[in-house]
């Protein structure tokens, strides 16, 4: 495999460039002087000040950041559940259909999903706002965290949940004190990827939401539409200092724990 | 030996403590334990012996709950447990992989089944200190399971399935992890910590020494039947098959047609060979076909013809097994058959006595072997 | 207790995912009004049995019947799936070699790779399609570049044609190609093609026929995840793609919020729906295959 490598690092190094090179062009360009995104003027954070008085992003971005916790903490609830009725409960009657239900939403052309969810909130005669952008989120949120709650669930060492019963727990203690406390760094990916896709939802929000409720996504996308805009430049600066952060942090956290379990691990087995 | 004393299952008025009464259990199509019954009985270290898929994990996990049987009844100190779900038995399992739970320090590990319990903190860190000393584990309180070796946490998973006292302690292949040497010493631990705490032991294993070591009784299983319990003497001097024969230890197995003559059996095994003299079989009729079973170690090897043996033949030296402190020499006499004899090195290799290819015979007593009918 | 666990997430995708699927179909055969919804009949449950009936009487299949006669709705499913393919045949080409790339990497880059690709999967979608807008338009940096390099004289125009929605749908749906692949790349066990060369292969061969073969079930992953979605994408064909450029994501929303017009929507929607059956249903038993082998 040595050949291959220059191969290798030719299409590494040009794949990350392609992923990256956008961003990076967008980032630099939010402090740019001028209004015209594509010209150099200066440099400059004007742009910045210009958002941050922007009371209609603001109020946007807020309304986006509750809608997002509301939905990822009951989407991740929802997905826990149907995750643990996919990889233990058994065969039961409706099984197809359930798991079905549960895989179809990630493929989903979101304007079929966000369609089919307001005609059911307006034949309901409900009220569309906040609330019904939850339902809807958290609809198809869940079925993200199914999938990823199941594939550690069915890694997981069921002689565990069979020794909590053998000690005195109830089946719903054994998952509460056993389950729950080891499957928790994929419960918490879960949330954080419903978190994700909520914050980033145009068009289902777009079909769900109210006069009341605009999403920051919404707001971005009307602005979008009348042109490139070095205001937007500097929105997106910020989102993606933010998920850079979170994400290096969350890598550099879960890097330095295996490494130290590793390590007890080895001097424990050198005391035998 | 204190194997002399113990044994309530020769008292016709000792009530078992477990009881299986005609149990079956059926996975789908495939019978893993058919129609069995057995009593097990207080104090007791019981070992069921077999190989993989004879049906003894499965009668462990019914006795801890895990599953229920298709048929027939378990009675726990003459309840039936069918019905009561594995968290409210009096009975906890020490587990094959360990199940330590890796989120908890070993203490927590241990206190776990007494938290269940509500006792009160200082009761319940009494009963702790009192397992940690037990298994020699006190320094080591605080780790979490990864911190420790292989032997430490068997210890944790031992003192963590005594903690709540149970009437019955089921231990899954307990020792299967752990290197040779360490196995031993962990076996002679057991039974000092079965008979300090006068707990009912269970333990299910496939290396027969182990069971053997261990076990007051021995109950030898295979494809969901028990073929044999008894003590482990009796499952070694006297099977009661020549499954049970062949299972445990090595054995030299003779098939024959019985000829009985007065209070000995005789049997005619092979052309040109005299016929076993033994004892046993009562009742036989004369061409019944029979097995003869005979320990290795029983059989005597010499250069010269004994003079006063039951049973004698000759034959050649076909191979030697040395094995350090014994030697197993496979003879093949006139016919083909081959006759393995052990005995102990007690002069050094250079001055052995026999070597391959030389003439020897072979002798043993009338009361050395066992004839089977099955 | 096993029935509430079961029932709960069941009862809520039954509430808030089929049954909408049943309204929309209910509504294609609905006929637009101008009211509040805008569509007729409503169902009036007080008026009993008669007005169930005369519900159901209003019903037809009229919307169906308007799409197969307009030409700019089967043009646009055709326009769509061959968008969806092509795109899903481009994203395959660039990913591949990306998670080979990853796979073949030294053990301890390997993480810090996976971040990366992680990365931009968690940066809004929105954001990083508009960063393209400045990159192809007239004046975009693309061009600028090319004209300051002196490789073309006028500005190319990129911008608002397919060829932006091309690169703006690789460039949106390459996480989720090169993560199945890379997976399944992963798990390949080097001793295969070490066992090829020695058995007489180049390297090329070994690849084509020992390593590709494989990764053919993180290759298939993958491309569901791209085809499926893409086939009704809507932000991507607005943003990138041209008047001229046709795919039914764009036209369900129009239909809806520009012409009002709910029940074609509704129709055009159930038709989607209807050519995504299979290969959803192909996506279903693969990843039930692929739970089950693991298993």
């Amino acid at each position: 495999m040595r050949r291959m490598t220059w191969f290798n690092a030719t299409s590494l190094s040009l794949g990350f460039a392609f992923l990256y090179l956008p961003m990076v062009i967008l980032m630099i360009y939010s402090f740019n002087e001028s209004k015209l995104v594509t010209v150099w003027a200066g440099f400059s954070t004007k742009w910045y000040g210009e958002l941050l008085a922007n009371t209609a992003f603001l109020d946007a971005a807020w309304v986006t950041l509750k809608v997002g916790f509301i939905s990822s903490s009951l989407a991740t609830v929802l997905g826990t559940m149907a995750a643990i009725v996919m990889v233990r409960a058994g065969r039961f009657r409706g099984r197809t259909a359930f798991s079905g239900m549960i895989y179809a939403p990630m493929v989903m052309p979101e304007v079929i999903t966000g369609l089919s969810l307001l005609l059911l909130f307006i034949s309901l005669g409900m009220d569309r706002g906040v609330f019904t952008i939850v339902l809807a989120h958290t609809t198809f949120a869940m079925c993200y965290v199914s999938v990823v709650v199941s594939s550690r669930l069915v890694s997981f060492d069921q002689s565990l949940e069979e020794a909590a019963l053998d000690l005195g727990c109830s089946p719903f203690e054994a998952f509460r004190l056993v389950t729950l406390p080891i499957i928790a760094p994929a419960v918490i990916s879960g949330w954080l990827l419903a978190f994700t896709l909520s914050l980033d939802d145009l068009v289902i929000a777009s079909f769900t939401s109210g006069p009341s409720a605009t999403t920051l996504p919404m707001k971005i996308w009307s602005s979008v539409r009348l042109g490139v805009s070095p205001e937007i430049n500097a929105l997106s600066t910020i989102m993606i200092v933010i998920v850079a952060v979170g994400v290096i942090t969350a890598s550099v956290i879960s890097k330095r724990n295996v490494v130290r379990q590793r390590r007890e691990e080895a001097e424990a087995a050198k005391l035998s | 030996m204190a194997l002399d004393a113990f044994a309530p299952w020769e008292d016709p008025n000792a009530k078992p403590l477990i009881q299986f009464q005609n149990v079956t259990k059926r996975f789908g199509d495939f019978t893993a334990i058919d129609n069995l019954t057995v009593d097990i009985f207080e104090r007791e270290f019981f070992a069921l012996l077999g190989p993989s898929g004879c049906g003894k994990t499965t009668m462990m996990r019914m006795l801890a709950g895990f599953e229920n049987p298709t048929e027939g009844n378990i009675l726990l100190a003459g309840q039936n447990i069918a019905p009561i779900p594995p968290n409210k038995r009096a009975v906890n399992m020490m587990f094959q992989s360990y199940a330590l739970f890796p989120h908890l320090s070993i203490w927590d590990n241990i206190a776990f089944g007494l938290k269940r319990d509500n006792l009160p903190k200082d009761q319940i860190a009494q009963r702790v200190d009192e397992m940690l000393r037990l298994t020699r584990m006190e320094t080591f309180a605080r780790r979490k399971p990864h911190q420790v070796s292989g032997g430490q946490r068997q210890r944790v998973a031992l003192a963590r399935s005594l903690a709540k006292a149970p009437k019955l302690l089921l231990l899954d292949e307990p020792l299967g992890a752990l290197d040779k040497k360490l196995r031993q010493d962990t076996q002679f631990e057991l039974m000092d910590i079965q008979e300090k705490t006068g707990t009912t032991f269970v333990i299910v294993t496939h290396d027969q020494e182990e069971a053997m070591t261990v076990a007051s009784r021995v109950a030898v299983m295979d494809h969901g039947k028990i073929i044999q319990v008894s003590t482990p003497d009796v499952i070694y001097e006297a099977p009661n098959s020549t499954y049970v024969a062949d299972f445990i230890g090595e054995v030299n197995l003779m098939r024959g047609k019985a000829d009985p003559k007065g209070d000995t059996v005789q049997m005619h095994w092979a052309e040109g060979q005299p016929a076993i003299h033994g004892t046993g079989l009562e009742g036989i009729t004369k061409g019944t076909e029979v097995h003869y079973a005979i320990r290795p170690e029983k059989v005597s090897i010499s250069a010269e013809k004994p003079t006063d043996a039951a049973n004698a033949v000759q034959g050649k030296v076909l191979d030697i097994a040395y094995l350090g402190n014994i030697s197993t020499y496979h003879v093949e006499l006139a016919g083909g058959q081959v006759i393995k004899a052990q005995t102990a090195n007690n002069r050094r290799i250079s001055r052995r006595a026999f070597t391959w290819e030389d003439p020897v015979w072979l002798s043993w007593t009338a009361t050395a072997g066992v004839f089977l009918e099955r | 207790m096993r029935r509430l666990l079961i029932a709960i997430p069941f009862l809520w995708l039954l509430a808030l995912f089929i049954v909408p699927f049943l309204i929309v179909f209910k509504i294609s055969l609905s006929d637009a009004a101008i009211a509040i919804p805008p569509y007729a009949p409503t169902l009036d449950l007080s008026e009993g049995w008669s007005g169930f009936k005369s519900f159901f009487a209003a019903l037809d299949l009229e919307n169906y019947i308007w799409l197969t006669e307009d030409a700019l709705y089967w043009k646009a499913y055709l326009s769509s799936l061959k968008i969806a393919v092509i795109s899903t045949v481009l994203t395959l080409l660039v990913g591949y070699p990306i998670a080979y790339g990853m796979a073949r990497a030294p053990e301890e880059w390997r993480a810090m790779l996976f971040m990366l690709i992680i990365l931009p999967f968690w940066t809004s979608f929105l954001i990083r399609v508009y960063s393209w807008m400045g990159i192809l338009s007239q004046e975009g940096y693309l061009n600028q570049l090319l004209i300051w390099t002196g490789l073309i004289s006028d500005p190319l125009v990129i911008l608002n044609t397919n060829i932006a929605v091309y690169i703006g749908i690789v460039y949106t749906y390459l996480p989720f190609m090169i993560l199945p692949i890379y997976a399944s790349l992963e798990r390949l066990d080097i001793s295969l093609l070490e066992a090829a060369e020695d058995l007489g292969c180049s390297r090329l061969s070994a690849f084509w026929l020992v390593t590709m073969p494989l990764s053919k079930q993180g290759i298939i992953a993958g491309s569901f995840l791209v085809f499926i979605p893409t086939i009704g994408e809507f932000v991507i064909p607005s943003l990138l793609g041209g008047s001229r450029t046709l795919m039914i994501g764009k036209v369900l929303w129009e239909e809806f919020f520009s012409n009002r017009d709910w029940p074609v929507a509704s129709a055009v929607a159930v038709v989607l729906l209807l050519i995504l059956i299979i290969p959803i249903v192909l996506f279903q038993r693969n990843e039930q295959k692929q739970r089950e082998a693991e298993q």
